[in-house]
């Protein structure tokens, strides 16, 4: 999880306003120059080339282990046995797209790689539709005990998976879930939910109300208001939402470990099951964790576009 | 189009507090009918249950012959244009005035139709592939109207449509949605809490205060025949000078009013017109006096009649140009009831509301441009004495006025 969360959680903030320098010349009067804090001097030189140059340096040292696997899966596992990976700039002959066509050429490893799609997507996909539907519903439904639920449903974010995988092994066992994909998204969607309706929630309340009167005024019923006002305007929220969940169920491994059989292993399960058998088995394991990284990446990419700011800006006023 | 009819209606919160009480109202066909109060006094509540954002929890509203209590918004056939205008902001000009033809599943080339029209008649064509956050204040405000007309809906609902514009922007749309309105025919529910706009735009004026509905009146009638304290403090700008005086008998019969160490005569016309008057005898009562009611008596030819006159010192001449307001102290102690507090509460003064135990009152004439009053000369002050008003200091109410049995449509009570 760690490795594709990272983008996801540093990209979308909004690069800092380049703040004027205010010079500290002697004309300048008193609270501008030199009183101001550590934090905001800082803040102001943000915007400055010397600042900009650091950054950079620090992202390409935080992506030099992701580099260093896309070139490890490039190279023979006979050349990673012998020597490291920078050894390709000075002989770039060795790099070669043989572990791929093994890859995508080995059964298993594809099906466990379609196998993380088809426990992923629908994690994620139902995780929004329902979340979002009950998130409307606590943020602008009125029914008793809104808000009770609405605090219980805080209160499931702090339950650990943990507590539940023994009584719903013994669930899915009975009902015959048990080393199913659907059993694992059902599990998945389960313990997303309580923080997509909290994100979501949040995040729906503070559409103007007027906004929501508006389109009853204009004829419309709860679910057109839903589908035409409320998911348009909470894009921002649920382009977030859907990148972590994302994220959380692609690099899942614990639930699929526990509730998933061999047919039904995703891409993580398989992966380490190689790294157990063949000890370092790189040919395998580097495309296959490069792979197993990429496709988030795009999802981030394909969502990035969603962050707008100011979606709200004309509603009212 | 169609009637609006309020009978009874009441809302109570759940907390207890009573926003609206038993408020009696009819919007007749194509009227147009404003409701006007200061903040919190219930208009924008009343106004909500017509639209079906609230609950109704007294009495019944009905639109057309239909009782709409029980009717969801979306079913009222009633447009509503909101004081934050409300507008989509994900959709472009055209679509936010197309959102509830488009709702209700129009012929696409009838929803096209419909939105070119309203886009002309409002001056928003250039503007239809716009968000409306590309849009000006004005801009948007009118896409609100918009939203509203394209609908031909039986009733429009206004609250507080051009508050957020600036003053002058304010003028011209007010004078855009009275021209709309008036083309259209449509009835019209219009709530503010600014009397220009309730004076200039309502065919009658409904005045609220704490959720009770003090009068309905044309403008006009409002204006000159108030029937409390409240609705005469309220109307008006400059508001009527409220003065505390003492009515007693005249030797020829009549009664005359006296204000500190002055008087005034009350001319038999007057008498005539309010004869609850004579029962005031000898007592005190609220005298009032619309600035424009006092004319600048050195700017006349001739001897004014006996009894008309006031003088006082002028402490502040404000010159508007094509009128002069002069403020001058009189001798007599202000009018200091709960309604002449909550009008300065309205205005955001109320700590000017003048301590009743002081002897002299502010008093604002409105004189011709011509004026030769100076700040600190005495001025004389001829009152039009026959249009002065006279308030019960107890209850407020106007005394006696044979004019308010026409004020009020009979199916309404106050």
């Amino acid at each position: 999880m760690t490795g594709g969360a990272a983008p996801a959680a540093s990209a979308p903030l909004p690069a800092p306003e380049a703040a004027p320098e205010p010079g500290p010349g002697p004309g300048k009067r008193g609270d501008g120059g030199i009183h101001r804090s550590l934090a905001s001097r800082i803040a102001g030189r943000t915007g400055g080339g010397a600042v900009a140059v650091g950054l950079v340096l620090v992202a390409l040292f935080w992506m030099m282990p992701t580099f260093g696997l896309l070139v490890s899966s490039l190279r023979s596992p006979q050349e990673t046995g012998t020597s490291g990976w920078w050894k390709v700039f000075t002989e770039p002959g060795q790099m070669t797209w043989d572990n791929y066509d093994r890859l995508l050429s080995d059964d298993d490893m594809m099906r466990a790689f379609f196998n993380t799609i088809w426990i992923t997507v629908p994690s994620t996909v139902l995780v929004i539709l329902i979340g979002a539907l009950a998130a409307y519903a606590f943020a602008w439904l009125e029914f008793p005990g809104r808000d009770w639920l609405f605090l219980i449903v805080v209160g499931l974010l702090v339950v650990p998976v943990q507590v539940a995988l023994i009584p719903v092994s013994q669930l899915y066992g009975d009902v015959g879930l048990f080393g199913t994909i659907a059993g694992v998204v059902l599990f998945h969607v389960a313990f997303g939910l309580p923080f997509a309706v909290f994100l979501l929630r949040n995040y729906f309340a503070g559409i103007p109300k007027d906004l929501l009167e508006a389109a009853r005024m204009d004829g419309g019923t709860d679910l057109t208001i839903f589908f035409r006002v409320i998911l348009p305007l909470g894009r921002p929220a649920i382009a977030s939402l859907a990148i972590f969940q994302f994220l959380w169920v692609w690099n899942d491994m614990l639930i699929a470990l526990i509730y998933a059989d061999n047919d039904s292993a995703p891409l993580t399960v398989a992966l380490q099951s190689q790294s157990r058998a063949f000890g370092a088995n790189i040919e395998v394991l580097a495309p296959g964790a490069f792979l197993s990284l990429i496709v988030p990446l795009l999802v981030f990419f394909a969502f990035q576009r969603h962050f707008v700011q100011g979606v709200m800006a004309g509603a009212v006023k | 189009m169609a009637e609006v009819v309020l009978n009874g209606v009441g809302k109570v919160y759940a907390d207890g507090t009573r926003a609206v009480e038993s408020l009696d109202l009819a919007v007749a066909h194509g009227e147009f009918l404003v409701l006007v109060g200061p903040s919190g006094c219930g208009k924008t509540t009343a106004l909500r249950m017509v639209a079906g954002l609230e609950d109704v929890s007294e009495g019944t509203i009905s639109i057309g012959d239909r009782v709409v209590n029980q009717v969801p918004s979306r079913d009222r056939d009633v447009a509503m244009v909101f004081q934050s205008y409300a507008l989509y902001p994900h959709l472009n000009v055209r679509d936010n005035i197309g959102f509830g033809l488009r709702l209700r599943k129009l012929p696409k080339a009838e929803i096209r139709r419909r939105v070119d029209e309203a886009a002309r008649t409002l001056g928003l064509e250039e503007h239809l592939a716009r968000k409306p956050r590309q849009l000006s204040g004005g801009q948007r405000q009118r896409v609100a109207m918009g939203r509203a007309i394209v609908r031909e809906p039986q009733a429009f609902l206004m609250d507080e449509p051009l508050s957020n514009l600036d003053a002058k922007l304010r003028v011209q749309m007010r004078a855009q949605i009275a021209r709309l309105t008036r083309e259209l025919g449509v009835t019209t529910l219009y709530v503010t809490h600014d009397q220009v706009e309730a004076m200039t735009l309502g065919d009658r004026v409904a005045v609220m205060r704490k959720g009770v509905l003090q009068q309905v009146a044309p403008p006009q009638e409002l204006y000159d025949h108030p029937v409390n304290l409240f609705v005469a403090g309220f109307i008006g700008s400059p508001a009527m000078n409220l003065l505390t005086g003492r009515l007693e008998q005249a030797e020829d019969g009549g009664l005359t009013v006296h204000l500190g160490g002055q008087h005034l005569a009350v001319p038999a016309e007057l008498l005539d017109r309010r004869p609850a008057l004579r029962a005031y005898a000898d007592r005190q009562v609220i005298v009032g006096i619309r600035p424009e009611d006092l004319y600048d008596a050195a700017d006349e030819s001739g001897e004014p009649p006996a009894g008309t006159l006031l003088r006082a010192d002028a402490d502040l001449v404000e010159s508007m140009g094509s009128e002069v307001h002069v403020h001058v102290r009189l001798d007599v102690p202000p009018a200091v009831t709960d309604d002449v507090r909550e009008l300065a509460e309205d205005a955001g003064a109320a700590d000017q509301v003048p301590d009743p135990g002081t002897a002299q009152t502010e008093v604002v004439a409105r004189f011709g441009p011509r004026t030769r009053v100076r700040e600190g000369d005495t001025a004389a002050l001829r009152v039009a004495v026959e249009r002065m008003h006279f308030f019960d200091p107890g209850t407020g109410l106007s005394v006696a006025d044979h004019a308010q049995d026409h004020v009020q449509n009979p199916k309404e009570k106050s």
